[in-house]
């Protein structure tokens, strides 16, 4: 699959407290949480993202609480793809279980800029910009983790196990 | 011939059904037990009703706990509470605790004997590595992968290479769970274990009491860890024998287990820690900062809010009295924290010190909720995370220490050490 999007950057260490602030978290409505979205570190953001936009973080990126929220607010906002230095765990998980990819490049983050245009192979990992200056390799996704996406995400991905005998996430 | 395994690796090969793993395997695994709390449990449940299954895996390995907006805030948070308690009703969950049951799920669960050495345990929420202190995998995961454990009772893992703490030395006056692992993330950093296990070992931890060791193992997670575990020995089996009729399977690495690292620390040179704004890895010796002034100073949370926190806390209050610009909250972690607290007097310490005393729940903890902070000010909190806006404002910042440096702090409303009262 192949993703291209405009670029919104964010530093290190973006943790699930600034992606979606606590006080929003009594909800779990996708709308509701698509507006409270960055909502604290770069106000406007929701009004703005468009379908299809790509976040561009630095290391550690959705540091912090368990709370799903986080990807699915980015998700819900419109963005289709997380390329970061690196991921907090439980973040990376979630993103691939709600069927949001996220890739792994540590040179990401100094090769793009907001609002740049950015293209990406997701079977392949390779980063590129249209103009074609820049070419990066992104960590490859987990076999384990693909299968989770071509699924559709970990519900679709399970309702398929469970009607099999001997269910095998 | 198996080879040499560490304590995570071998409770992820036995719930595996597998006699070895290594770092790197991807395994499936059975859950003891799956835990949600009012925030993660609401998307966890529509998960589960998205899999058009018509039961839990085991109504008695499901845990709910409402704790991070209870009592109820606002009509929104009502509403993922009533949702929560429906489920419970429907699908028969034994263990959802209802407000004046519930306490923070951290707290909680361990005090009720719902977890045992050995078990595998997975939480939808970040600080489930906590249970690791009883010699258990515990693990945080998000919502969804929660609704389809609660559907199946199972989940894949991969199994985490394992970092070993080595402490040694006897520590100092004033230093408890809190000070050894703030000054643990000091060292390995936010990132520093991502991914990883970690295992706390040596001399020093063996004469740990329990709530020392939740304390610790609580803020694995602050490193990116998956897990903090430590080996079970005689101070589990006396918490285990106040609390549960069965034991749990007491398991420890072997001798020549494979570790990816392994860290020695000298605890005799710790002093009182705290970690300035806004990171848990920002942390020196209290005594080696510029005092900062306080508007707030919270004592309790999963970190910190067992009975044995108050207490330390409480020695410090004793007789004293905050300073006059500095709020103090304190929330026992649990209803049984609270009765204790008060047979014991030192709620009374509290309330004559000049603190506001809340029901068990996280309370100002994570910002939404009792406690909340302006633009400009700043607490200091025996919490686990400093992030910019954790606690309220994103202008606002926070300190996270201990609760005896807390009491201290509170009484000069500034940081400030045991010591200098
Ligand atoms: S006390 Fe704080 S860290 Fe612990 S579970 Fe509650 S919100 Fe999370």
């Amino acid at each position: 699959m192949k993703l291209k999007g405009r670029v919104w950057k964010f530093k290190d260490h973006i943790n699930t407290d600034l992606i979606v602030p606590a006080r929003f978290l009594n909800s779990s409505e996708e709308a509701m949480l698509a507006r409270s979205c960055f909502a604290d570190i770069r106000p406007g953001f929701s009004e703005e993202v468009r379908e299809g936009d790509m976040v561009v973080a630095g290391a550690n990126f959705g540091c912090g609480s368990s709370r799903e929220h986080a990807p699915v607010a980015l998700k819900a906002a419109g963005i289709r793809g997380v390329i970061a230095g690196s991921f907090a765990r439980i973040f990376y998980r979630n993103a691939f279980n709600i069927g949001l990819p996220v890739l792994e490049c540590p040179e990401a983050a100094a090769a793009f800029s907001d609002g740049d245009v950015l293209c990406v192979d997701l079977d392949s990992g390779r980063i590129t910009d249209p103009e074609g200056d820049i070419a990066l390799w992104a960590e490859p996704i987990p076999p384990f983790m693909q299968d989770i996406i071509a699924s559709g995400g970990l519900v679709a991905h399970t309702r398929k196990g469970l009607g099999q005998r001997g269910f095998r996430p | 011939m198996i080879p040499p395994m560490t304590i995570t690796e071998k409770i992820l090969a036995r719930h595996a059904g597998l006699d070895t793993v290594r770092p790197g395997d991807i395994v499936r695994v059975d859950v003891d037990l799956a835990l949600a709390n009012d925030i993660t449990a609401p998307l966890a449940i529509k998960v589960f009703h998205a899999l058009g299954v018509t039961q839990v895996f085991d109504p008695n390995k499901v845990a709910l706990v409402p704790d991070h907006f209870v009592p109820n805030k606002d009509i929104p948070s009502a509403q993922q509470a009533k949702g929560m308690a429906e489920f419970a009703l429907a699908y028969g969950i034994t263990h959802y605790f209802r407000p004046g049951e519930a306490g923070i799920e951290h707290v909680l669960l361990p005090e009720q004997g719902l977890v045992k050495p050995g078990d595998l345990i997975m939480g939808a929420d970040s600080h489930t590595c906590t249970y690791g202190a009883l010699g258990a995998f515990s693990a945080g995961v998000g919502s969804t992968d929660l609704g389809v454990i609660m559907a199946t009772g199972k989940t894949w893992l991969k199994v985490p290479p394992t970092v070993r703490l080595l402490y040694e030395g006897k520590t100092g006056p004033w230093i408890g769970g809190k000070d050894l692992i703030l000054h643990t993330i000091g060292r390995l950093g936010v990132e520093g274990a991502t991914y990883k296990a970690l295992e706390f070992t040596g001399e020093t931890v063996r004469s740990l009491s329990m709530a020392q060791r939740l304390t610790m193992a609580n803020m694995a997670v602050e490193a990116g860890a998956k897990n903090g575990i430590f080996a079970p020995d005689p101070v589990t089996r006396d918490f285990m024998a106040d609390r549960s009729q069965e034991a749990g399977v007491f398991l420890e690495s072997d001798p020549d287990a494979h570790y990816e690292q392994s860290i020695s620390i000298d605890v005799t040179q710790i002093r009182p820690q705290v970690a300035l704004p806004h990171s848990p890895d920002n942390v020196y010796a209290v005594s080696d900062i510029p005092p900062v002034s306080l508007d707030q100073v919270f004592i309790g949370s999963c970190t910190n809010g067992r009975i044995e926190d108050l207490r330390a806390a409480a020695e410090i209050l004793e007789g004293r009295k905050r300073a006059r610009e500095t709020r103090l909250i304190v929330i026992p972690g649990s209803p049984r924290v609270y009765l204790q607290a008060i047979q014991e007097g030192i709620i009374e310490t509290f309330l004559r010190a000049g603190a506001v005393i809340g029901p068990p729940c996280c309370g100002p903890c994570l910002g939404g909720h009792m406690g909340v902070l302006a633009k400009g000010e700043r607490a200091l909190s025996t919490t686990n995370r400093n992030f910019e806006g954790r606690m309220g404002h994103p202008g606002s910042e926070v300190y996270l220490a201990g609760p005896q440096v807390a009491a201290a702090s509170a009484v000069l409303g500034r940081t400030g050490g045991p010591e200098e009262l």
